[in-house]
C-alpha cells in the first residue's frame, strides 16, 4: 500500500490539488460562497493526501527523488523527499487540513467585504509555496518557491487592506522578508561557487570541498537570511506585526508552519550538507536561542492584542528549537554524535508540537475575535459563558503551549530539557556555561510562558465582560469548532504517544548524514518509558496521563465521600460593598505589570501622566487625567533606528554622484565598462 | 504483595500527614508569640467543618473555578505519589523525573491563578498576578537546586538522587549546601511563606496565596486548604529526602521501613520548626524586593552547578 502511495503521480497530485484549489478560487471569484467551498475542498483534499503521502514517506527506507528538466540551463526542478523532508510535508498538510477546514467557515465573515477567490488563491499558493520549499532539490527553483510563498504569505498579510496597520505590517515584511531571502541568496550562491552545481545532493557530495572560512561566513549568512523567516531575535521586527494582520486561519499556518521552513533549511544546511562543523556554531546557536526565548515571552507579556501575544510566542517557541538545533550542533562538533540525535529529535518535536498548539491558539483567536471584532484583550472579559467551547480549546492550546503535562508541549520541552542537561555534564569549560545559560534560560521562559497564558486565557476569558462586543458574543459555527477540536485532541494524542513519537524521529534524524549509524543517546522501552542516556532521566507519557487522571478521580471521589449532600449557593463576588464593575478586574496591563517592573533593565517601560485642570491658576480640580505607559523597542531604538540612518547617510553620499549631468553619465558609463574589462580579462 | 503495601503507605502517607504540619508550624508559631495556639490536630478540624458546610460560589464563576479546585488538589496527589519519602528502593521510572514533578505542580498553579481570575474580583486578580510573577521566578531556583543533586549522582530520578547521595564525597558537600540553601528559598515562595507571603493574612496589601482562594467556601476551600498544605510537605519531603537521604530505607525489610518512617517524621518536624522559626523571626518582604530573594536562590544554584561539574 505504501508503495502505490509512493508513486510520482501521488505526489504531483498533491501539488495539483493546490494549484486547483488556486485557479477554481480565481475562476469563482464572482461568487464568494463557491469561492470559499472550492478553495477549501482542493486544499482539504491537497493536504489529506500530503498527510498519506508523508507517512508513507517516513515509513519508507529509500528517499524519493523526482526530476523534471526544464529548458533553462542551471534550472532543474528537482524534488527530493528525505524522511526530513517527509516530515515536513507531514506538518505542513496536518496543519493545512485543519486551517483549511477552520477556514470554510471563517471566511464566511469576509464575504461581501473582501475578494474571496483572491484569498483562495494566494492561500493555495502559500500552501504549495510551503510544500515544495521543503522537498526542492536545486537552488534556483529553492529560491522560486521561496519566493512564491513569501510573496503568496505577503499578499495574505495584506489581505485586510482597509486597515491601515496591516499595509503597513505588509510593508515591513515584504523588507524584511527580502532582506532575509538576499543573505539566503548569497549563502546559496558561495555553495555553488564552491560545490560548482546548483543541485543540493552535488553540493551535499563535493561540501568537503567548501574552505572552512567559507563555511562559517556561509553559516553566519544562512542562520540570518533563515533565522528572519524563522522569526528569530533581532530579525524579528515584521513577525508581531504581520502575523495577526492575516486572516487567523492564516496566521496559523504562518505562525505554526511557515517560519519551520526555516528551521528546516537551517537543519538541511547544518546536518545534512555540511560535516565537520566548528564548536562555535552550537554556541552561537544556544545564545540566539537563548535570547530569543527569553525576550519572545517577555514582550508577549507586554502585548494587549491577542494575535500579537501569540506571535511573541512564536518566537520564543524558535527558541526553544534552537536549543535543540544548538546543542545538536555543539554535540557533534565535539564527536559526540548520539547526544546531538538527541538534541535534534527534540527540535523536530517541538517543531511539530508548536505547529498543532501554535495553530490551535490561533484559530481559537480568530473564532474570539471574529466575534468581537477587537483584537485588544483588555475589551474581552467573561467569554466563557458565551463561547465555552473556544474557551476549552484555547484552554487546551495554553496548556500545551505552557508546557504542561499530559500535552505535547511538556514532553517535547522535556527532551530540550535533558540534551541541556547532557551538554552541561559533558561539555568543556566555555561551551559548559552556554549551557547551563540556555538551560537556566528555558526555566525562566516557561515559567514565564505559564504567567503570560494565565494572562491570555483568565483576561479573555474569565470574570466578566468588559466591553458590548464581548457580551454580544456567540459561539461559532461548526467548522470553526471542528478544527479546533481536532488539534486539540491532536495535542493531546501527541504527548500520550510521546514515546512512540521519539523513535519515528530518531529514524528521521539518523536519515541526515551526518548522524548515519549512529545510536541515540536515549531509547524507548516497550512500555513507552523513554531513558535518557541509559537512566540519566525517564518518564512514561502514559503513566503521567495514567497517573493524573486517577489522582483527579481520588480528589472527585474524596469529595463525594467527606460532602455528601452540601448545598451550593449562588452569590455575587465580595464587592467590599460597592457594585463591582467590569473596571475594577485585574486588566492584563495589570496583570503583567509585575513581572513588567522586574524585567524594566530589558524592557525599558515608560509612564507618562498628565493631568489637565479645570482652571490652569487653581489646581485643586483635574478635568482629566491620562497615563501612558508604553514599552519602548530597544531593536528599533538601537539597532534598526541606527542602521537606518546609516543607510540614510550613505544614499546621501551616493546621491551626490546623480549630478544630472549627462556627460557626467556618458563617463560613468564609461568607467564601469574599462573597469568591467579589466576585470574580465 | 509487600511491595503493595509499601507503596499503599507511600501514596496516602503526605495527603494524610500534611494538615499535622500545618498544625505543628502554627503550634510553634503561637508558642514564639507566647500563645497557647490551638491543636496541632486542629487543621484535621477545620477541612472536616469545611467539607461539611454549604458553599456559596459567585455567579459571574465559571466551570474553571468550580474544577480548579480537584486540579489543584489532583495534581499534589500525583506528585505525593511519585517523590521518595521514606524508602528509595522503590524504583519510579515513569513520573519520580524533576521536571515531571515541576511542571505537574505547575499544573496545581495554573488553575489556580485561573480560579483566582475567574469570579472577577479585585482581590483574586492581584492575587494571581502576584503568584505568578513569584512562581515563574522561583522556578529557576528550584529546578537548578535539584539539578545539583542530578550531576553529583549522575540521574534526575528523585529515588535514584535519595538512593545515591548518601554516599557523597566530602568534595561535593559545599555545591550541596549550596544548592540546599537555594532549594530552602524556593520552597518558602512555592509554598507561600515568610517572607514571600503571609499564610495568616486577609489583608489585601500583603496577601498572595489567600487572595487567589478568597471566593472559596465549602468543600472547595476544604481542597485547596489541603492541596496547600500537601505541598508545603512535598517541599519539605523533597528537602528531607534528597538533599538529608540518611535514615532512609534502601532495602526491603520491616526494620528498615520503619525506621525510614521515623526519620522521614522527624526530618519533616525540624523542617517545619525551622520554617516556624523563620517565619517568628523576619518580616514579609516588599514584593518588589522578592525577585532579588529568588534570583538570589537561582545564582546560588548556579554557583552550585559550576562546582559540581
Amino acid at each position: 500500500m505504501f508503495e502505490t502511495m509512493l508513486s510520482q503521480s501521488t505526489f504531483f497530485a498533491i501539488m495539483a490539488l493546490f494549484v486547483l484549489g488556486a485557479i477554481t478560487a480565481l475562476f469563482f471569484r464572482k461568487d464568494d460562497k463557491l469561492a470559499n467551498l472550492a478553495s477549501s475542498f482542493f486544499a482539504i483534499l491537497g493536504s489529506l493526501l500530503g498527510i498519506a503521502y508523508s507517512i508513507a514517506a517516513i515509513n519508507s527506507d529509500a528517499a524519493i527523488f523526482y526530476e523534471i528538466k526544464s529548458s533553462f540551463p542551471l534550472l532543474s526542478f528537482n524534488f527530493n523527499i528525505d524522511h526530513l523532508a517527509a516530515f515536513f510535508i507531514f506538518i505542513i498538510s496536518l496543519i493545512s487540513l485543519f486551517c483549511s477546514i477552520y477556514g470554510i467557515g471563517y471566511i464566511k465573515h469576509y464575504y461581501g467585504k473582501y475578494s474571496i477567490g483572491g484569498l483562495g488563491f494566494f492561500y493555495n499558493l502559500f500552501i504549495l509555496g510551503m510544500l515544495c520549499v521543503v522537498t526542492a532539490s536545486n537552488i534556483l527553483f529553492f529560491l522560486m518557491v521561496w519566493e512564491i510563498m513569501s510573496l503568496a504569505s505577503y499578499f495574505l498579510v495584506i489581505y485586510e487592506r482597509d486597515k491601515q496597520e496591516n499595509v503597513k505590517a505588509g510593508f515591513l515584511y515584504f523588507v524584511m522578508t527580502h532582506i532575509g531571502t538576499a543573505f539566503i541568496i548569497l549563502a546559496l550562491l558561495l555553495m555553488y561557487k564552491f560545490t560548482g552545481s546548483f543541485d543540493f545532493f552535488a553540493i551535499k557530495e563535493s561540501a568537503g570541498s567548501i574552505p572552512p572560512l567559507v563555511k562559517d561566513i556561509i553559516f553566519i549568512l544562512a542562520l540570518i537570511g533563515f533565522g528572519t523567516k524563522a522569526g528569530v531575535i533581532p530579525f524579528h521586527i515584521w513577525l508581531p506585526s504581520a502575523h495577526p494582520a492575516a486572516p487567523s486561519h492564516v496566521s496559523a499556518l504562518m505562525s505554526g508552519v511557515m517560519i519551520k521552513t526555516g528551521i528546516y533549511m537551517m537543519i538541511r544546511i547544518f546536518f545534512d550538507i555540511f560535516t565537520d562543523i566548528p564548536i562555535w556554531w552550537g554556541g552561537v546557536v544556544l545564545i540566539i536561542g537563548a535570547v530569543s526565548a527569553l525576550l519572545g515571552v517577555l514582550y508577549a507579556l507586554t502585548e494587549h492584542d491577542l494575535k500579537k501575544l501569540l506571535a511573541y510566542h512564536s518566537i520564543e517557541n524558535i527558541g526553544i528549537i534552537l536549543f535543540g538545533i544548538g546543542s545538536a550542533l555543539s554535540f557533534s562538533s565535539m564527536g559526540m554524535n548520539s547526544f546531538a540525535i538527541l538534541g535534534l529529535v527534540a527540535a523536530l518535536f517541538h517543531t511539530l508540537n508548536h505547529a498543532t498548539f501554535k495553530s490551535l491558539l490561533f484559530l481559537s483567536a480568530g473564532s474570539v475575535i471574529s466575534k468581537t471584532h477587537t483584537g485588544n484583550i483588555e475589551e474581552y472579559g467573561g467569554l466563557i459563558k458565551y463561547m465555552p467551547q473556544t474557551a476549552f480549546f484555547f484552554l487546551v492550546g495554553s496548556m500545551a503551549i505552557s508546557a504542561l503535562p499530559p500535552f505535547n508541549g511538556f514532553f517535547s520541552e522535556w527532551l530540550t530539557f535533558q540534551a541541556l542537561f547532557e551538554g552541561i555534564r559533558s561539555m568543556g569549560a566555555a561551551y559548559r556555561w552556554i549551557f547551563i545559560f540556555s538551560a537556566g534560560s528555558l526555566i525562566l521562559t516557561s515559567g514565564l510562558a505559564l504567567a503570560c497564558f494565565v494572562k491570555a486565557f483568565g483576561i479573555t476569558f474569565l470574570a466578566r465582560p468588559r466591553s458590548e462586543h464581548a457580551k454580544q458574543a456567540k459561539e461559532s459555527l461548526f467548522s470553526l469548532k471542528f478544527g479546533m477540536a481536532a488539534l486539540s485532541a491532536v495535542c493531546l494524542l501527541l504527548g500520550l504517544f510521546s514515546g512512540f513519537l521519539s523513535g519515528i524521529f530518531n529514524n528521521i534524524v539518523r536519515g541526515i548524514r551526518l548522524f548515519n549509524g549512529y545510536e541515540p543517546a536515549f531509547s524507548v522501552s516497550q512500555s513507552h518509558i523513554i531513558n535518557i542516556n541509559s537512566g540519566f532521566s525517564s518518564l512514561s507519557a502514559p503513566a503521567i496521563f495514567v497517573v493524573l487522571s486517577l489522582a483527579g478521580i481520588a480528589a472527585l471521589a474524596i469529595t463525594r465521600l467527606l460532602a455528601k449532600d452540601q448545598k451550593v449557593k449562588i452569590g455575587a463576588t465580595w464587592d467590599c460593598g460597592t457594585d463591582l464593575g467590569p473596571r475594577m478586574e485585574i486588566t492584563a496591563t495589570g496583570f503583567s505589570r509585575t513581572i513588567i517592573m522586574i524585567f524594566k533593565g530589558i524592557l525599558k517601560p515608560s509612564k507618562q501622566a498628565e493631568i489637565e485642570y479645570r482652571d490652569a491658576n487653581m489646581r485643586y480640580f483635574p478635568k482629566s487625567r491620562t497615563l501612558v505607559l508604553e514599552i519602548s523597542d530597544v531593536y528599533r531604538k538601537y539597532f534598526y533606528k541606527p542602521l537606518y540612518n546609516f543607510v540614510l547617510k550613505i544614499s546621501g553620499q551616493v546621491k551626490k554622484i546623480q549630478s544630472g549631468n549627462v556627460n557626467a553619465y556618458v563617463l560613468y558609463i564609461f568607467t564601469a565598462l574599462i573597469l568591467l574589462l579589466f576585470f574580465a580579462v | 504483595m509487600a511491595e503493595i503495601i509499601i507503596w499503599i503507605i507511600q501514596i496516602l502517607i503526605l495527603p494524610a500527614l500534611s494538615p499535622l504540619c500545618v498544625g505543628i508550624i502554627r503550634k510553634i508559631k503561637a508558642r514564639f508569640q507566647n500563645r497557647q495556639g490551638a491543636s496541632i490536630f486542629q487543621p484535621y478540624n477545620d477541612l472536616w467543618k469545611l467539607f461539611h458546610k454549604d458553599e456559596v460560589i459567585s455567579r459571574d464563576a465559571s466551570w474553571i473555578f468550580r474544577f480548579a479546585p480537584f486540579a489543584i488538589f489532583g495534581a499534589t496527589l500525583a506528585v505525593s505519589a511519585s517523590i521518595p519519602i521514606f524508602a528509595s528502593f522503590l524504583s519510579n521510572n515513569f513520573t519520580g523525573d524533576i521536571l515531571t514533578i515541576i511542571y505537574i505542580l505547575a499544573i496545581g498553579t495554573f488553575f489556580l491563578a485561573l480560579a483566582g481570575l475567574d469570579v472577577g474580583g479585585a482581590f483574586g486578580g492581584f492575587g494571581s498576578s502576584r503568584e505568578m510573577t513569584v512562581s515563574s521566578l522561583a522556578e529557576g531556583g528550584l529546578l537548578f537546586s535539584l539539578l545539583v543533586l542530578s550531576f553529583v549522582s549522575g540521574t534526575t530520578n528523585l529515588f535514584s538522587i535519595s538512593g545515591t547521595i548518601d554516599s557523597l564525597s566530602l568534595a561535593s558537600l559545599l555545591p550541596v549546601v549550596l544548592a540546599f540553601l537555594g532549594f530552602f528559598i524556593a520552597l518558602l515562595a512555592e509554598t507561600a511563606r515568610f517572607p514571600f507571603d503571609n499564610p495568616s493574612t486577609h489583608l489585601e496589601l500583603t496577601m498572595i496565596h489567600e487572595a487567589m482562594i478568597i471566593e472559596y467556601s465549602g468543600k472547595r476551600l476544604a481542597l485547596i486548604e489541603w492541596a496547600s498544605a500537601s505541598k508545603l510537605l512535598i517541599f519539605i519531603t523533597l528537602g528531607s529526602s534528597l538533599f538529608f537521604p540518611w535514615g532512609i530505607a534502601q532495602s526491603l525489610s520491616l526494620s528498615a521501613i520503619i525506621f525510614g518512617i521515623l526519620v522521614f517524621l522527624a526530618k519533616a518536624l525540624i523542617f517545619c520548626l525551622a520554617i516556624a522559626v523563620i517565619e517568628s523571626g523576619i518580616a514579609k518582604l516588599r514584593l518588589f524586593r522578592l525577585p532579588d530573594l529568588l534570583l538570589f536562590s537561582f545564582i546560588l544554584s548556579i554557583i552550585a552547578i559550576g562546582l559540581t561539574i
